[in-house]
């Protein structure tokens, strides 16, 4: 799997090697049709206890790369299908309050969303049932990563590299990465960590970013600034 | 950057055209065919107008063929759209025939460029059995489907299956076209061209000079629907939502505007009975327009405060998109992919009766200030997620994704 920097700089006795330059990547996400609907919560729950795994990813992250409305009361499928189809705003918002970002991996997120779903189904005494042009469609996706051909050499470079990303580069550098680094987190906080104690600030900032509850355009915009503003406090202090 | 590049990138930003120009970069040289059946009218052509040329600036080596057809075909292939929109059609066995000779005749004339393509995309029924024709072809085949195929008559989607279920992948424009196929099925929903007639900036006095030929007066309160007349369209409750309002605004104006009606005996008999429920009210204005009236409809849309598109049934609805563009909120039918446009009290509301528009329309009229924002959003939805530029990222990566590996994740270096 490739790394947007070298993983771990740190030497086995403990000094710190000399970071490497940050690439900066990109990336597109195009849905897929599975072919599985879903018309009330059983058979929501059946189809999760079969669909792929990376079904999962499309629900929850998918909607950011994908045409559709940014603004929505939740902010993974199952949640908003559950309010808006199924009309039980208990479990939606049950099913909403579920952060991926907080799962090793997609197994676990599938099987947190079947208990949540399962616990309901116990309390139900009837199933609703969405109209059959509403029904929930399990998708997949594909996400395809390219180089940009830009390399950030040092984190003065930062700000002005994220306000000229894509989309797909923030989607890849932040949601994706929380995927795809051991440790979790984003790709810029790991770029950071390279440099020892002097950019702690702007991790410690870059923390306190949620990622869940935003657009990506809004995202970079957020990030550039708060990366300009800590770096400008780094250089006075 | 290239010229054409560079106008969209004015309108949908350089970060857009920049990861457009590096998903090129590596797809350079290839060679890609487009195959639809006409060169000009309908939304395929028009789209194809614009993604062929911005595909071949991109680096990729892109061609765009007609098939050739008599009115046989075109009998037959009309019946095909039509049943797989889900009217209740027959194609006999000797339509099939002359259907299935003309796309082997256009095989032969169209052999040496098929041949040497690394990828074909065939567009709607019309060509869908030409792959047939080459048994032994290299390149990869995908079938894009732009029509409502939701719930398509079944005799003739089986004997589309047939052809369909041998491409290497097939394209929907919603999840809820897809169909029961065994190759992977992309979703990629359309999208609309900004620099098009249809949709580019006005001069102010073009829209003013469409408003007198008209007999409109831009000054008093509009709304507008732009759609054939077809029933699905319910022009005859867009005038019962106006007769609502009118107590309320009596100033207020409806435009219902519509392609010619003249080939399309049922489309004439609803356009003579949205006449004949108009009829009287100088306020009320049925225009049929030319097909290629698209600076017409595109004044009117602009000169409009709030645009209708009160369906029963729709596709997609590229005319809400259209109408988003120009900053307009759109009061829209709770059906298709409308839904996937017109987010309640954000850009626009859905409705399923005259009532529920008319009670939206008075509402946004009071409120001013909503009905600005709603209109900006609107245009702003519009240039995130429904440009051309959209479009051929979709088209871009759906190539990467079928000539490499495949899993769910490719890594290109």
């Amino acid at each position: 799997m490739n790394m947007p920097y070298m993983p771990s700089q740190i030497a086995s006795h403990g000094s710190i090697l000399k970071p490497q330059p940050f690439i900066v990547r990109d990336c597109a996400l195009i849905a897929l049709a599975t072919g599985r609907r879903a018309q009330n919560l059983k058979e929501l729950r059946n189809h999760l206890l079969e669909v792929k795994a990376e079904s999962l990813y499309t629900h929850f992250w998918g909607y950011m790369l994908q045409p559709g409305f940014e603004e929505r009361d939740y902010n993974n499928d199952f949640a908003e299908w559950v309010r808006h189809q199924l009309h039980d705003r208990i479990l939606a918002e049950q099913l909403a309050v579920i952060d991926p970002s907080e799962y090793e991996n997609l197994e676990e997120l599938r099987w947190e969303v079947i208990e949540t779903i399962e616990h309901r189904l116990d309390e139900l005494e009837v199933l609703n049932w969405s109209p059959p042009d509403r029904q929930f469609h399990f998708l997949y996706s594909k996400l395809v990563i390219f180089h940009t051909n830009r390399v950030l050499q040092h984190p003065s470079e930062l700000p002005d590299a994220i306000s000229d990303m894509s989309s797909g580069s923030i989607f890849y550098h932040v949601i994706d990465a929380a995927r795809r680094l051991p440790e979790g987190g984003d790709d810029f906080k790991a770029w950071l960590q390279q440099w020892g104690q002097q950019y702690q600030h702007v991790q410690s900032r870059l923390e306190q970013v949620d990622p869940y509850f935003t657009s990506l355009t809004h995202l970079r915009h957020s990030l550039e600034i708060i990366i300009r503003h800590a770096l400008t406090l780094n250089g006075r202090s | 950057m290239g010229s054409m590049l560079e106008r969209y990138a004015s309108i949908a930003g350089t970060d857009v055209i920049h990861h457009l120009m590096h998903l090129g970069n590596l797809l350079q040289g290839m060679k890609i065919v487009h195959v639809n059946s006409t060169r000009e009218g309908g939304g395929v052509a028009e789209i194809l107008h614009t993604l062929v040329p911005l595909m071949q600036e991109l680096g990729l080596e892109t061609s765009w063929e007609v098939i050739e057809g008599n009115e046989s075909f075109f009998t037959a292939t009309k019946s095909m759209h039509n049943g797989l929109q889900g009217k209740p059609v027959e194609l006999t066995a000797e339509q099939q025939q002359a259907f299935e000779k003309v796309v082997a005749d256009n095989a032969e004339r169209l052999r040496n460029k098929l041949s040497s393509a690394d990828v074909v995309f065939i567009h709607d029924p019309q060509p869908a059995p030409l792959i047939q024709m080459f048994p032994s072809r290299s390149a990869k085949w995908i079938w894009r489907c732009h029509i409502d195929s939701s719930r398509p008559h079944r005799p003739i989607w089986r004997y589309l299956h047939r052809f369909v279920n041998t491409y290497d992948a097939s394209i929907f424009s919603l999840p809820g076209f897809a169909q029961r196929l065994d190759h992977p099925q992309y979703l990629i929903p359309p999208s609309i061209d900004p620099l098009a007639d249809k949709n580019i900036e006005l001069p102010r006095d073009e829209i003013e000079q469409v408003a007198q030929t008209f007999g409109i007066d831009p000054e008093q309160p509009l709304i507008v629907q732009i759609s054939r007349f077809d029933r699905f369209k319910d022009p005859v409750g867009v005038i019962e939502s106006y007769r609502l309002v009118k107590r309320f605004i009596p100033p207020l104006q409806v435009v219902l505007a519509g392609g010619s009606a003249t080939d399309d005996p049922e489309g004439k008999a609803i356009l003579d009975e949205v006449r004949e429920i108009a009829c009287g009210d100088e306020q009320i204005h049925v225009l049929e327009l030319p097909p290629d009236a698209h600076r017409t409809i595109n004044a009117l849309q602009r000169m409009a405060h709030i645009v209708l598109q009160k369906s029963l049934r729709e596709g997609f609805g590229l005319t809400v998109t259209e109408a988003m563009w120009k900053h307009k909120p759109v009061i829209g039918g709770d059906v298709g992919g409308i839904r996937l446009q017109v987010v309640d009290y954000h850009t626009g509301f859905r409705v399923s009766t005259p009532e529920g528009a008319a009670l939206r329309i008075r509402y946004l009229f009071q409120q001013h200030e909503m009905r600005v924002a709603m209109g900006e959003k609107a245009h702003d939805y519009v240039r995130d997620h429904f440009l051309i530029t959209r479009h051929l990222r979709e088209y871009l990566t759906l190539i990467l994704s079928l000539t490499h590996n495949q899993t769910d994740r490719i890594e290109l270096t």
